[in-house]
């Protein structure tokens, strides 16, 4: 299993086997799949500024990736139009980054493609995580849980993103 | 300072009767089940450009007490600060000071 992240003169690198990568290629491209270009209505002015819809997403997935920036309702929607269609480039930006970047073998990133693989990576374990209802307690329970619990396998993921995500930050700092 | 931070918000405009006086506003991160502590004070440390001891005290405030205020300053500048925490999958606020 790959060793994680790893900084060498500068240069953050990994090794991957092909599994892992197909593991992080098929992940990201879920993510990649529930983030779609923002949705700017008709009116030409708001699209060509980017000005979207309002509403906080009703998928929990959603409303984590794209939570809602005040309590109050008006205030939350109007921060939303103005910034949700940005947020979202960014996140595909970055969801592309990390498929054109993510390969069997030897991977070395450049200081911008390891902050995509970070934010990249995040939105991964916020997908999973949201779907698998972790608590702050989830590395314990998969310790203690089942090999045949049908849930296994998905934390089993959840867990080595988790550790990824950890040795590309002690790489970055 | 990485990319996002480059993308400038879109000046979000104000019903005319929004004259409040001035107040400083504050940004708030909330604790969650899925970022990592040390992803949080990394995260904290390239935004803010706080230290690495002043990042990782935030993390924790926001681990144990739930929340904690990260950053404070105009309106515009806390919209900007919580984008930029959005894009790394944090979950931020804005407020005004006064609500505690």
């Amino acid at each position: 299993m790959s060793s994680g992240f790893s900084s060498k003169g500068g240069v953050v690198v990994a090794e991957f086997e092909a599994p892992e990568v197909a593991i992080l290629r098929s992940l990201v491209e879920l993510v990649l799949g529930l983030v779609e270009p923002g949705e700017t209505g008709d009116d030409p002015l708001e699209r060509a500024l980017g000005i979207g819809a309002g509403e906080a997403p009703s998928d929990p997935v959603l409303a984590r990736l794209f939570p809602s920036a005040y309590d109050d309702t008006g205030d939350a929607a109007e921060f939303r139009r103005y910034t949700e269609a940005t947020l979202r480039d960014g996140k595909r930006a970055d969801a592309r980054t990390m498929l054109d970047t993510a390969r069997p073998g030897r991977t070395e990133l450049t200081p911008e493609q390891a902050q995509a693989w970070l934010r990249a990576l995040n939105d991964v374990r916020l997908t999973l995580g949201v779907r698998l209802e972790v608590t702050e307690e989830v590395h314990e329970e998969i310790a203690t849980m089942s090999e045949d619990d049908p849930r296994y396998p998905a934390y089993v993921t959840y867990d080595w993103l988790t550790y990824l995500q950890d040795t590309l930050v002690r790489a970055l700092w | 300072m990485v990319n996002v931070g480059s993308t400038a918000p879109i000046a979000v405009e104000r019903p005319s009767s929004d004259v409040r006086p001035d107040l400083p506003w504050v940004t708030i991160v909330w604790n969650d089940p899925v970022n990592l502590m040390s992803y949080v004070t990394y995260v904290f440390q390239t935004v803010f450009g706080y230290t690495r001891e002043k990042a990782e005290k935030l993390m924790l405030d926001v681990h144990h007490k739930g929340k904690a205020v990260v950053s404070s300053g105009t309106r515009e500048e806390m919209e900007r600060d919580v984008q930029i925490l959005h894009s790394y999958g944090l979950w931020a606020t804005v407020q005004p000071d006064s609500i505690k």
